[in-house]
């Protein structure tokens, strides 16, 4: 059947995923920025994402303001049980978000503001991490509203799932900035994107065990047929997704290992999905039940339509406009 | 510190504070784009290099002041859920397709195009450049249009319907986006945004002035802002007075707050000037009144009866003493900034525009004012929807999420702390910013990266260079 509120699932998730993957290589350079060499090195990494991070955060505002468009309840329930987590990464994008103006405005503030870029990027990927374990541990509702208690987002998972994504995030921002710069500091970063490429498989075949065990469906849609090809499937495509970031690691490719990690990223999140599937909010609430009227969705999709491909055109001109290696010496003068 | 209160008058403050410290940024944003547009569009037209040192000088200004505003926007899209669930459960069908609007069609616009205005004109050419530069300002517009659509709907509901769960659902799209108070706030907000930034942009102006009366960028940053102000203060005033007579229509109660309206008037209310509003006796203590000239400025008509605060239920009634005040403010500043335009006309005429010290102070200390009425006038319509968030309809003790108090607590403080700290540090840096003269080459570090704002300059050499020099 033609289900609006499918489309519109579809939607939300493109929208929550581009978030992941560009702002993700964003954070993840933030995370990586202590392990800089020097003032050039921290200018080089910084004004390789200065020209589109608001543009990558931008789709975080689309995923939280879609889902209050047409998935108000889902929204209404997400946000009071993550509380506590979305305020800090609230908070943590500030003080990320203020310092790629501010670094450069003062001489003796300098170091305060570097903390700022580090610790808000570490803690929003942390923040993000464990709003994404909460969620798929499910959230309890009742009467339309959550039920559940302040720290039920808190458990071993969910900070598990945490470090996972601080560490999958570094990984995207080390392959980003091998893309984007070269000598000493894209050397340096091949030799991290080693270590958190393993790191980041590490995590992903740990909270893919637990995962099964948080929720009773998503133990049968995995193990069960049709979903336990998936089984198969999922794991061997992420293995053929760390094989190449590996042999491009190892090879010394620009683009390869960036790519190969936003790979990992991607069958990830469709693992995330077919878990879910049909909830928007395990463990009980559906996508059909959370969505608004369909009037609402149509008027949405409607503009949305029309807008996102042109949204991904002007990005894209944006990108191409400031492409290339960054090269240090010509930040100065 | 908030151990007495509860989870919904924390909320409230939450809301308040963070609303209030994040309307600073796009009201002085969208005045700003669009002087950049314009002085982009002089320099690429006349070739006059000041209006390039101009564009160079204000758009790093705008590109602190933008990216604070990002960043203070994005936690009040989240507000919604985390503190006013109930609120974004009924009113989501309604109010979330009209902020899925906004987003597509302002915010990616204004980070798609800000790179390419601030650091890209020699990548991409006049031509794109001022493209890129048009649709930023085009992009705080649509964002204005958007958001003052949801905000009016709140204030003056319309073309919904209520369905079986207590949601407001939407009938006729039309009637939402244009619900009846929304073209008289939009008109009001932009035209605020305007006069805001024509303020900061004078008071710069003055204040480089006052050191060199020579200085040629500032001479035409005052000049322009002067203009701006004799000409956008009386449209707003007119404005303003459109906009209460339809608050008049819609929401009388918060009129009669405005007002210090305790009692109804049958004969013809009159303008309290000043007064003490007195709550607990509900009246007004030594006030200074005109006689029927409420009625006048209202109705347009001596002896029109107007309905007082007794006709409305006290549970429905509005805080008073904070509308009355709120509203008091903002007109008095409302005059103030069209008695700056005057003086500067006059000045002008003879020729003395930039001679006369006392208005060069004067448009320094009017400099900040902008942003005071503007947050005087959102208190004013704000409070004065209260006790309801969609008025007339939901209340907003009906609204709050589940939270509870300490939760609330815990995150405001977070809140004031880090909002003082960091938007704190970003004032101070603009500040020092627009205390360099227009022509400095560098307003950052001396010796630090040709970078000042959002976007890095990757094969430019030089981005305060002025072609020709």
């Amino acid at each position: 059947m033609f289900e609006l509120s499918f489309i519109w699932a579809g939607i939300i998730a493109f929208a929550v995923l581009t978030y992941v993957v560009l702002d993700g290589f964003d954070l993840g350079v933030g995370i990586l920025f202590p392990l800089a060499d020097g003032e050039r090195e921290k200018a080089t990494m910084m004004n390789s994402i200065a020209p589109i991070w608001d543009g990558n955060e931008t789709w975080l505002v689309l995923g939280g303001g879609g889902l209050f468009a047409v998935f108000p309840l889902a929204y209404a329930v997400i946000m009071p049980a993550l509380y506590m987590p979305i305020i800090l990464m609230l908070l943590a994008l500030i003080f990320r978000g203020v310092a790629f103006e501010y670094r450069w405005r003062t001489e003796r503030w300098k170091p305060v503001w570097d903390v700022a870029f580090f610790g808000g990027s570490l803690v929003a990927a942390f923040m993000q991490g464990i709003a994404l374990g909460a969620l798929v541990q499910g959230i309890e509702i009742a009467d339309r509203a959550y039920a559940g208690g302040w720290w039920d987002w808190l458990s071993l998972f969910s900070v598990l799932t945490g470090l996972a994504v601080v560490v999958g995030y570094a990984l995207l921002g080390a392959t980003w900035i091998i893309m984007k710069t070269e000598g000493s500091l894209q050397r340096q970063m091949q030799n991290y994107a080693w270590w958190l490429g393993a790191g980041t498989l590490g995590f992903i075949g740990v909270v893919s065990i637990m995962t099964p065990f948080q929720d009773p469906e998503y133990f049968d849609r995995w193990l069960n047929l049709p979903g336990s090809i998936f089984s198969v499937l999922m794991p061997g495509a992420v293995l053929a997704a760390a094989w190449a970031l590996f042999t491009g690691l190892n090879a010394g490719k620009d683009n390869q290992p960036f790519l190969a990690a936003v790979s990992i990223f991607v069958l990830c999140f469709i693992g995330i999905g077919i878990s879910f599937y049909p909830n928007i909010v395990p463990p009980s609430l559906t996508i059909v039940e959370a969505a608004a009227p369909d009037k609402s969705l149509r008027f949405a999709l409607v503009g949305t339509v029309v807008l996102v491909p042109m949204i991904l055109g002007y990005t894209a001109y944006a990108y191409w406009v400031f492409r290339g290696k960054i090269d240090p010496a010509e930040g100065y003068h | 510190m908030f151990d007495s209160m509860t989870a919904e008058t924390l909320a409230r403050m939450q809301f308040a504070f963070t609303v209030s410290f994040h309307i600073i940024f796009p009201a002085f944003s969208i005045g700003l784009a669009s002087y950049l547009a314009v002085l982009n569009g002089l320099w690429l037209r006349t070739r006059d290099e000041t209006y390039l040192t101009l564009f160079n000088y204000w758009k790093k200004i705008f590109a602190v002041a933008f990216g604070m505003g990002v960043v203070s926007g994005i936690v009040m899209s989240y507000q919604f859920g985390t503190n006013w669930s109930v609120f974004s459960d009924k009113t989501g069908p309604v109010l979330g397709p009209l902020m899925a609007y906004e987003v597509l069609s302002a915010f990616f616009l204004e980070a798609g195009f800000l790179g390419i205005m601030l650091f890209g004109r020699e990548r991409v050419g006049d031509k794109l450049h001022m493209f890129a530069t048009a649709m930023v300002a085009f992009g705080t517009l649509m964002s204005a249009t958007w958001i003052l659509s949801v905000n009016s709907w709140m204030q003056t509901p319309a073309g919904y319907s209520i369905n079986e769960l207590g949601q407001f659902v939407p009938e006729d799209w039309w009637q939402i986006v244009f619900n009846p108070s929304f073209p008289y706030r939009l008109v009001h907000m932009v035209l605020a945004a305007y006069l805001t930034t024509a303020l900061v942009v004078g008071g710069v102006g003055g204040l480089h002035l006052l050191r060199s009366r020579e200085d040629a960028p500032a001479r035409r940053m005052f000049s322009m802002a002067m203009w701006m102000l004799i000409v956008v203060a009386p449209l707003q005033i007119a404005a303003g007075d459109f906009h209460g007579i339809n608050t008049l229509e819609h929401q009388p109660a918060k009129v009669m707050a405005m007002e210090g309206h305790y009692d109804s008037h049958p004969d013809g209310a009159p303008l309290i000037l000043f007064g003490i509003p007195n709550p607990a006796e509900k009246r007004i203590d030594y006030a200074i009144q005109i006689p029927q000239a409420s009625s006048l400025i209202l109705k347009h008509e001596w002896g029109a009866p107007l309905d007082g605060l007794d006709t409305i239920p006290d549970e429905d009634e509005p805080p008073v003493a904070i509308v009355f005040w709120s509203f008091r403010v903002m007109v008095g500043l409302g005059f103030a900034m069209l008695g700056l335009g005057a003086w500067s006309l006059l000045r002008r005429m003879r020729g003395r525009l930039y001679e006369d010290r006392w208005l060069q102070r004067a448009a320094i200390a009017m400099g900040p004012m902008g942003f005071v009425a503007v947050l005087a006038g959102w208190v004013t319509t704000e409070v004065g929807r209260q006790p309801f968030t969609v008025y007339g309809l939901l209340r907003t003790s009906d609204s709050l999420a589940p939270v509870a108090a300490p939760a609330v607590a815990a995150s405001l403080l977070a809140f004031i702390v880090v909002y003082f700290f960091v938007f704190g540090a970003g004032t101070f840096y603009l500040l020092r910013m627009m205390n360099k003269p227009a022509g400095t080459v560098h307003l950052g570090l001396k010796d630090g990266p040709i970078r000042t704002a959002g976007i890095t300059p990757i094969l430019q050499t030089n981005p305060d260079a002025i072609p020709g020099e």
